[in-house]
């Protein structure tokens, strides 16, 4: 189905293809966007099924502001075509404002405007608005409704921006590194927020420049680097796809041949240190390994499981580090 | 290209400009510049030159049989106008751009104008009282006479705000942060208030000064309330000097106004 027809002309069909397949929330097809100097986003297609967390992730200066930038209509691509949910944010603006609601990186909120009055202020542009003593009482703000903003800790305000961009009850929530500057309790405190946004039903484009937050939170991931995406699956698939790379580590309660687990088919390496044991394979290589070792008598005991991640994965696909320009990025 | 119903669906409710209007009134009050700038500087310098005037008694031969302070309200209402749109009207939208409120505005469906245009009604509200406080209190506790041309002294109100506001919303449209918004309506706002007379009102000036002073939008104010002030329709040349402000000033603003 050819997105591109998502032009002015054809805004009626447009409509129509929308009420066809209902099930796509977002569609970017061939997006290009460059500053001077330099290609921000560059040929970067991908499609947001309804209901899901997609996650777009990828190093700091990857083109994932940008990208979310033109989604929402607030920079206009050199070329390539969005749609959201049937418009064209550079033709039909106010009707993406009406639908999406956007947390951005860099946004801010009238310091001396207490939390209630603006929530009260941003519900009055939207036509169906969310109720606003819900929305506090799930965002954990009640008590800070009559604080001013600037008096909040950056959770809070992180909080207050989630409420802002739910109060027009939006189909699709863009959510710009909700967890940047959090310490690790409010991070996962917002994850929690995210995941229930979601059972709202209310689709998320999660942009985000930590793998563990993709991981935990996202159906589908968006690799980007350099304008790019390099890789677009589930973070599991991902992550897999790097090598299957998977480790067990446990301490046998017997000593046992090593032959016992390196002739599985599943084991591709088998290391000892000390008491532990370190073994390395791919598919079903825990269930393997401890079911072969109980047949034999011997107990896993301390079992770890290490699985590749998505950092893995970036590395393999890029050659770099997501996080090669910051130093103790939070886990 | 949106059909009526599409703008039916999508603009945001009349109500949100009102709502819009209270959050920058309740921060007007709450970050008091514009009220400071705008209505109590006037008034303690009301204050200052009604009891110069009351001491001394008598009206000055140099200043047309004029009081003191009958000369200086037009003046102080000019200074009023002064305050409020080159420092109060762009700081408000300046900081807004600056700390990224109007971005984070822009991406819902509120049209960026209606945040442009509840600070130029909330500063024409300010400059409203400024007005009335300044010629009520003049009259109440200096026996000034009420304008003696009403209507005059309207329209040349109205055009010193036209003119004010346009120069206010140009420093807000090209000053990348509040501090140089800041630097500039100081640069602009001196200069302007001395050609009103707040030093020397234009009755003492040499004539060469009057004559440039009147080409300023200030100079022009004050000599158009003069004018109506005294019973006379204000003359052609300054109500077009502060036209012509107006229109040059809010065609510069709207060529180079960013939102970000």
């Amino acid at each position: 189905m050819d997105r591109r027809a998502a032009t002015k002309e054809s805004r009626t069909a447009t409509h129509a293809q929308a009420g066809g397949d209902a099930g796509q929330a977002l569609v970017v097809e061939r997006l290009r966007k460059t500053y001077p100097g330099t290609v921000a986003v560059d040929d970067v297609s991908f499609t947001v099924e309804e209901g899901e967390i997609f996650g777009i992730l990828g190093p700091n200066g990857a083109g994932k502001t940008t990208t979310v930038e033109c989604v929402i209509g607030l920079r206009t691509p050199d070329s390539g075509t969005i749609c959201v949910m049937g418009f064209d944010p550079g033709v039909d603006r106010d009707q993406v404002h009406a639908i999406v609601g956007a947390q951005l990186q860099t946004s801010a909120l009238q310091p001396r405007l207490r939390v209630a009055e603006i929530l009260d202020l941003y519900r009055s542009f939207y036509r169906d608005p969310a109720d606003p003593g819900e929305l506090l009482d799930a965002l954990g703000l009640r008590e800070k409704r009559s604080a001013y903003y600037k008096s909040l800790s950056g959770g809070q305000k992180q909080r207050v921006s989630l409420a802002l961009a739910l109060v027009g009850r939006p189909k699709i929530a863009i959510l710009d590194e909700m967890t940047t500057g959090l310490d690790p309790q409010a991070r996962r405190d917002t994850w929690e927020l995210i995941e229930g946004v979601r059972d709202r039903g209310v689709t998320v484009v999660l942009v985000t420049h930590y793998m563990d937050e993709a991981e935990r939170l996202c159906d589908r991931v968006a690799l980007v680097d350099e304008g790019r995406i390099v890789a677009l699956d589930t973070p599991t698939a991902l992550a897999e796809q790097a090598g299957g790379g998977k480790r067990v580590r446990f301490v046998p309660s017997h000593p046992f041949d090593d032959r016992l687990l390196t002739e599985l088919p599943e084991v591709t390496g088998l290391k000892r240190s000390g008491h532990h044991v370190l073994v390395n394979g791919k598919d079903d290589l825990v269930n393997t390994v401890i079911l072969t070792l109980a047949g034999a008598g011997v107990t896993a005991n301390e079992v770890e499981v290490q699985s590749a991640t998505l950092e893995d994965a970036f590395v393999k696909l890029t050659g770099r580090h997501l996080h090669e320009d910051e130093e103790g990025a939070p886990r | 290209m949106s059909t009526a119903e599409d703008v039916l669906v999508s603009r945001p409710p009349r109500a949100a400009f009102g709502k819009l209007l209270a959050c920058d009134a309740r921060l007007t009050w709450r970050e008091p510049i514009g009220l400071v700038l705008g209505l109590a500087i006037p008034v303690v310098l009301l204050v200052v030159f009604g009891t110069i005037s009351m001491a001394q008694h008598k009206a000055e031969p140099q200043l047309g049989g004029l009081t003191v302070i009958a000369v200086y309200i037009p003046i102080l209402i000019a200074f009023s106008l002064g305050m409020l749109a080159l420092f109060s009207l762009p700081r408000a939208l300046v900081t807004y751009r600056e700390l990224g409120i109007l971005r984070r505005l822009s991406t819902t469906p509120l049209p960026p104008s209606w945040v442009l245009a509840a600070q130029v009604v909330i500063n024409f509200v300010l400059a409203v009282w400024a007005l009335i406080i300044l010629v009520v209190g003049g009259a109440a506790a200096f026996g000034v006479a009420a304008p003696k041309n009403p209507a005059g002294f309207a329209l040349a109100f109205l055009l010193a705000v036209a003119a004010l506001f346009a120069m206010g919303l140009w420093i807000a449209a090209v000053a990348r942060s509040a501090t140089a918004a800041n630097a500039m309506a100081g640069v602009l706002f001196f200069p302007l208030v001395f050609f009103a007379g707040l030093w020397y009102p234009q009755q003492f000036m040499p004539a060469a000064l009057r004559d440039v002073g009147q080409l300023t939008p200030l100079g022009a104010s004050v000599q158009a309330l003069q004018n109506a002030t005294q019973g006379h329709f204000p003359p052609a040349e300054p109500l077009l000097v502060m036209a012509a402000y107006a229109v040059v000033f809010a065609v510069l603003a709207w060529r180079s106004f960013r939102w970000e």
